[in-house]
Parts: structure tokens; sequence; C-alpha cells
């Protein structure tokens, strides 16, 4: 029994080892908009060193789920949990991009909040994800992670120069829709953004990706379009959504979208497989080149964020 | 002549347990169960044509959860329905009944009920 429990231990440390800032990650940095992925090596470290400030993003942790490939979603979030914590430079807050739970059952809820706890992540914003609103439009979702600022859910905050937005468009979906925003909200966007200057570096994630991604799956927000012609006057905007559990980018002038990986399960490339469900024939060994986080660092003296995507591997 | 005979005899027995039978007896002895599966986020089949007192019953084949929920709230919403979950409604008045899953809107399908 102690073996097993010793080797249950190596593997682990082999795991965090593998997982390390140093090892397989591509780094992301934007400049004026524009994306550029280096590996991660010593350059990327230096720019790390660099940064004014980092945080990270993970989405989609569907606490609840246990099904083929992945019996064990509160397994792979500690280790996401554990990987940011193993970062040298520690990330000043963590963003989470929805889809908590898998049913948003109040058990699911609890093990999500006290994984976070128990990983001592810190500040954690999130915004809620389609699974997390099922059955009450997302109440126990807002009482327990909400940010309390609108009535509506959304929020934004400023955190070193950068001017970050919470958006929800996961409520009130109309049939044969995609996600929606609706007019309250857009109305208050339009607001919250008016005083600021377009130097302002904006950060805006929501769970629904914020563009049409892929409509035959529903990979979309309807109103977005009107979202986005209120961040074209900012020099660099990024858009950080989760819901496809997959890296997908847009790059529109000076508005660069990002999907993230999950935590929990891949899904298919949009298109290559009959509906957008979990990827379920993954080898128990391959689960892990499918999750993952993302590190945004905000450089110092630029308006650039680098983005490093962190594969669990 | 004989065919006939046979196909009065029927009608006659049918109309006998009919006028026998109470009227709510006589609803759930008409109707069966009609299946609507949801699999690869849709429903199957989208449209769906049932008499009046007819029970559908939805099945969930699917790995993610899906909600049905009445597009004009004419009938009540299911819970999450995960996998192998069903929900039942008795469809008792005569219409056409959109409806969607609430967690992901483009899977819409319709009841019509004569």
């Amino acid at each position: 029994m102690n073996d097993i429990e010793d080797r249950n231990l190596d593997g682990r440390r082999q795991f965090l080892k593998c997982m390390a800032w140093a090892g397989a990650g591509t780094l992301w940095l934007m400049h004026g908009g524009v994306l550029r992925a280096q590996p991660l090596t010593t350059k990327g470290a230096a720019l790390a060193a660099d940064a004014s400030f980092g945080f990270v993003q993970i989405s989609d942790s569907h606490i609840g789920f246990h099904k083929a490939p992945n019996m064990d979603v509160a397994g792979t979030l500690r280790e996401s949990l554990a990987m940011i914590n193993a970062q040298k430079v520690r990330p000043e807050f963590v963003l989470h991009t929805g889809d908590l739970t898998h049913l948003s059952r109040p058990e699911e809820f609890d093990t999500l909040a006290g994984i976070m706890q128990d990983a001592r992540m810190g500040k954690v914003f999130y915004v809620p994800g389609e699974h997390d609103v099922i059955g009450d439009n997302g109440a126990e979702f807002f009482r327990r992670f909400g940010e309390k600022q609108q009535s509506g859910g959304w929020y934004s905050f400023d955190h070193r120069g950068v001017h970050f937005v919470g958006l929800i468009n996961v409520l009130n979906l109309k049939a044969g829709g995609l996600g929606s925003l609706g007019a309250d909200q857009l109305a208050w966007l339009k607001k919250d953004l008016a005083a600021l200057s377009p130097d302002t570096p904006l950060v805006v994630f929501a769970h629904m990706p914020l563009w049409p991604l892929y409509p035959d799956w529903g990979w979309g927000t309807d109103d977005s379009n009107e979202a986005v012609s209120y961040l074209r006057r900012f020099g660099s905007v990024s858009v950080l959504n989760g819901h496809i559990h997959q890296i997908q980018q847009k790059v529109e002038g000076s508005i660069t979208f990002y999907t993230a990986r999950s935590t929990a399960y891949p899904q298919p490339a949009p298109g290559t497989a009959p509906a957008p469900g979990p990827m379920k024939d993954i080898a128990p060994g391959d689960l892990h080149r499918y999750l993952g986080i993302r590190d945004v660092r905000h450089l110092q003296g630029s308006h650039a964020l680098a983005v490093t995507e962190e594969v669990m591997s | 002549m004989k065919r006939v005979t046979r196909f009065s005899a029927e009608m006659a027995a049918l109309l006998l347990s009919a006028l026998m039978l109470s009227p709510v007896n006589a609803a759930s002895a008409s109707t069966k169960p009609v299946a609507v599966d949801i699999r690869n986020f849709a429903f199957s089949p989208k449209t769906l044509t049932v008499s009046a007192g007819t029970r559908v019953v939805w099945t969930n084949r699917d790995d993610e959860p899906h909600v049905v929920v009445s597009a004009g709230h004419q009938f009540e919403s299911s819970h999450a329905l995960d996998t192998s979950d069903s929900y039942a409604i008795t469809f008792d008045h005569a219409g056409t009944y959109t409806y969607y899953c609430a967690i992901h809107p483009m899977m819409v399908g319709t009841i019509i009920v004569q």
C-alpha cells in the first residue's frame, strides 16, 4: 500500500515538473493588437520578468462531469491550479470564464469553491457559462461567485492601467439563437467604456465566444457585433472566452479574440464531428495535452499583453 | 361479404368499449407515449405530430446535458437532463408547441398537437 502511494507521489512530482513554467508551452506576444507566438524559452522568461503584472485564465471546469474522457474533473482542475501556483511570478488574479459546473447543482458549486479555496487562488473573477445557470437563471451562481456590481451580473474593474470587463452572454437565450448580451448590458457597456481614453488596454471576458466562431454549433453571440463596435476605438483589446474547450483565435484590427482550453475535457474542432460534445476517444495518457490554462502578462511600458498557453503535459 | 362483417364487428366492439370507458381511460387507452430522442445536439424527430392527449417523452442520448424549454412558455420546462434522463409532457390541447434547449438554443423542435 505504501509502495503504491509512494509511486503515485513520484508520478505527481514528475507531473508537476512537466508543468513548470519553462516546460512545454507557447508564449503569445501581442503588439498593437497582433499576436505573435514564441516558444517558451529564456526570452519568454525575460519578458515575464518585464511584465508589470500577470493574470491567468482558466475555463470550463465542468465540476460534476464524470464520463469519458475525464472521470476526475476535480483532479484536473486541481492540477491546473497547481500549475498556476508553480509560476515563478505569481499571477495577481485568476479569471474563470464559465461553466464552473456541469449541471448548476449546489454540491457542484460547493466542490468548485472548495478546490479554489484549498489551492489558495486568491482573487478569482468569474463569469457564468450556460451550465451554471440551469433552472434558476444563475441565481445560485451570482449569489456565490458574482461581483454584485450590476443587477444583471456584469461588471468591470481597473487593474494597473488595464480596464477589465466581465460580460454575461448565457442568459435569456432565444430559440434558434446563440449567446446573448441583451439591450441593458449593451447600454451599460457603452457607458462603462465612454470615459476611457483610447489608449487604455482593454480585456473583455465572457463565456461564449463574442464573435461568430461556428454558429452551426451555437458558438457565437447574437448581439456581439454591437458590443465589438464599442471596442473598436481602443488601441489594444483582448477578448477572452471559453465554451468551446479549445484554442481558437481571430484578429480584427486592434481586437484579438481568444478562446481557452477547458480544465475538464476537449471538444472537437468546428465541423469535424457530428456535434460539439466531449471528445470521448482520447487515450487516457493523452488527455493532459488537451487541457490547460492561460497566463496573461501585461508588459511594462507597452500596451501589449503577452499570452502564454500552457498545456497540462 | 365476410370481410365487411368482420369490420363491422370491430367497429361495434370499439364503439362499445369507448362508451363503457370513462373519457380519461379512453384517452390513455388510445394513445401511447411518443418518444423524442435528443442526440448529437438535436431533437429527433425535429417535428412531431401527435393527437391531443398524447404523452411525449424526451430522452437525452448525449453525453452533454440538455434542457427542454417551451419557446412560448406553453408548458413547463424540464430540469437539466443528464445522459439517459427523460422528461415527459402530456399535450391535451391542439396547437403548435415550439421548444428549444435552454443551454444550446440552436437546438429547436416542434410538437404539433391535432
